[in-house]
């Protein structure tokens, strides 16, 4: 019988060996689905992950679906080590899409190149702002952060349906519920001809450099991996909890409504209702394939992306429904967390008595 | 606006239709807690019994059968989640949270011969002369029998952990899980039981909602109900006569926002479906504020890992 026996200490080999078993076994049970699904097995898996690899347009693609998956993982990952659960990511994205949008709208008609700054900066403090509705509520009243800001998700895309079917909405449109297309001042840069790669894949990279020096040259990443570990000696060093929450949750909430703004002036260009498509919970499980550590999170957000890309490329060239990258993207968190078992514990062979 | 169109007995009706999902996710989730687990997957158990029941209603008509897949559905899922925090000691936040997107990915998928179709399964009571009864006698003796089984179902669950020895152990586990191993109750076996009743409800509660509330297959119709079941718990303070109270008010702000969209109040149809999730988080707000009260009623072991180490 098989028994497993506690580690003394983690294990650092298994805690990187892990995550690549996670998406190996998620191929494998993939191979599984598709075969379940009527679809050849190995031609879905060459179509998700390998032919996104080959074309040079989708190569690009990677940048425009990562920087978002990866920016949003940053912010949370200082929040999940701290055991500060921000899973209102998508809602703070749609807000900072919400936020900027109405500044691009706001300056229709004025050009410069001081908009986007300002865009980004609207974008930032709306994501912030709506995150700091749970880190309030949680510090003053003690309420729940997981429930609030996952309440204000629902809350969110509705404000945004509501904005973009009423003050917001393009005045020439024919009442369809959609804003005027941005024009070219408040649009993102391309950083690679051809493509739809703009500037908010450097400042991904950027936000995983930074988080690199916060977490490990920083007081403050020491104050929330010690808030993880051990929350009574952090306590008892004087670090105050109050603080940390409000600024994990503003840092995410910040991060996420960069990245819907990024969304809002990059690859959409207007503000829709559908803006918000699932970005700010598959960030999550970005967060947790990258053990939320920066570098992981940045190999876990190609990962990501990649799946993403694939399964489009997939929908169309095998007719595979949107959803089954849903479930692809399920089941690695899946594995991942049952797998992470290696990391603290040993497996152990235990005679019959 | 004319309210006169609205007649009371019709909304108390549909207010308890509305409340029926909450109640049976609601009830499965705090007996989860009682025995110290916490299972944030309730939104993905529920959405894939829905789909469950959904197909199974579809295919057979029957309303009971589609309750028993719902069940069943919710059960299997609440299955792997046992094994992930129960046996391989997974963190149990990150998990939930991994049911929830799994279950809506799989339901989703599960559900696209589905997209947009109606059902029609009636299942009424209808007894002669108690029935007819004006405007109560509808109320009272004309639901389905899932309606009547939530009822139940929460004199149960009360009964069960406050006047049955196997509920005591269940919230001796919940309280301290280390003195409950040591007296040698299997604290993984009662965890892994609650966890599958916990699905099961869930599931049972999606069913009712695509099978009777909304018979109509949409992807993602859970619309956070999983999330409203979760805070009913908080709100209740793990009792169930507080859990039915919490459901009833949620199905009644439900209903009053959609009358009031039906209505046509001069208000955008969007901000008054944000009632429901706005009271959810007032309603959290003022439950939590008293720490010394919240830190009393939550089960102590609420989340912790338990690994036995002989």
């Amino acid at each position: 019988m098989l028994e497993l026996v506690a580690r003394k200490e983690a294990s650092r080999f298994m805690l990187w060996l892990t995550p690549a078993l996670a998406v190996i076994l998620t191929m494998l049970s993939g191979l599984a689905l598709f075969a379940l699904l009527g679809k050849d097995p190995f031609e879905a898996v060459r179509v998700i992950f390998v032919e996104p690899l080959l074309d040079p347009f989708s190569r690009t693609e990677l940048l425009v679906k990562g920087a978002p998956l990866v920016l949003i993982a940053i912010g949370l990952s200082f929040g999940f080590r701290a055991g500060i659960w921000n899973i209102g990511a998508e809602g703070q994205f749609t807000i900072g899409a919400l936020t900027a949008g109405a500044v691009a709208l706001a300056f229709w008609n004025v050009e410069g190149i001081w908009l986007l700054p300002l865009m980004a900066l609207a974008g930032a403090a709306g994501g912030a702002a709506w995150a700091m509705i749970p880190a309030w509520l949680r510090i003053r009243f003690n309420a729940n952060e997981i429930l609030v800001s996952l309440m204000l998700v629902y809350v969110a895309e509705l404000l945004l349906s509501a904005m973009v079917g009423g003050p917001l909405r393009d005045p020439d449109g024919f009442n369809f519920p959609e804003s005027r297309m941005f024009h070219d001042s408040a649009t993102l840069p391309i950083i690679i001809e051809g493509s739809r790669a703009h500037v908010g894949a450097l400042a991904a990279l950027g936000a995983v450099v930074i988080a690199y020096v916060l977490l490990h040259r920083h007081l403050f990443g020491f104050q929330v991996r010690l808030f993880g570990q051990a929350p009574r000696a952090a306590r008892f060093a004087g670090f105050r909890e109050a603080r940390l929450v409000a600024a994990c949750l503003g840092l995410s909430g910040a991060l996420a409504g960069l990245a819907g703004m990024f969304e809002a002036s990059g690859p959409v260009g207007q503000l829709v209702p559908a803006l918000p498509s699932g970005y700010g919970f598959t960030a999550i499980i970005v967060a947790f394939l990258g053990r939320l550590h920066p570098v992981g999170i940045l190999l876990a957000g190609a990962v990501m992306a990649l799946t993403y890309i694939g399964g489009e490329t997939a929908q169309m060239a095998m007719n595979l429904p949107a959803a089954a990258i849903n479930v692809f993207q399920g089941m690695l968190l899946f594995f991942l967390l049952g797998i992470d078992v290696l990391v603290n514990y040993r497996i152990r062979l235990r005679r019959a008595l | 606006m004319d309210l006169s169109a609205l007649n009371p007995a019709d909304l108390a009706f549909s207010l308890i239709v509305a409340a029926t999902p909450l109640l049976f996710a609601a009830l499965g989730e705090l007996v989860v807690e009682k025995s110290g687990v916490l299972n944030l997957g309730v939104e993905g158990m529920m959405i894939l019994g829905a789909i469950g029941g959904f197909a199974t209603a579809h295919g057979s008509g029957s309303l009971a059968l589609a309750a028993l897949a719902g069940a069943a559905a919710g059960a299997l899922l609440a299955a792997l989640f046992a094994l992930m925090t129960q046996y391989l000691m997974s963190n149990q936040v990150a998990t939930g949270l991994a049911l929830t997107l799994f279950g809506l990915g799989v339901a989703a998928l599960a559900g696209q011969g589905y997209a947009g179709q109606t059902l029609q399964v009636s299942a009424r009571l209808d007894i002669p002369g108690l029935t007819d009864v004006p405007v109560i006698g509808r109320l009272l003796f004309g639901h389905d029998p899932l309606v009547y089984l939530s009822l139940a179902a929460t004199a149960l669950v009360w009964w069960f952990l406050n006047r049955s020895r196997a509920g005591l152990i269940l919230r001796a586990v919940g309280e301290n899980h280390e003195a409950a191993h040591a007296i040698g109750y299997p604290v993984r076996l009662v965890r892994v039981s609650a966890i599958l009743f916990g699905g099961a409800m869930a599931g049972l509660g999606g069913a009712y909602l695509a099978v009777v509330q909304t018979p109509l297959w949409v992807e993602g119709m859970t619309a956070g109900r999983g999330w409203i079941a979760l805070a009913i718990v908080v709100f209740a303070a793990w009792r169930p006569w507080r859990a039915l109270l919490g459901a009833y008010v949620f199905g009644g702000v439900t209903i009053i926002q959609l009358n009031l969209q039906a209505l046509g109040v001069a208000i955008e149809s969007q901000y008054l479906s944000m009632a429901p999730y706005l009271v959810t988080i007032l309603v959290l707000v003022v439950i939590s504020a008293d720490r010394a009260r919240a830190r009393l009623d939550a089960p102590a072991c609420l989340g912790k890992p338990f690994y036995a180490s002989s």
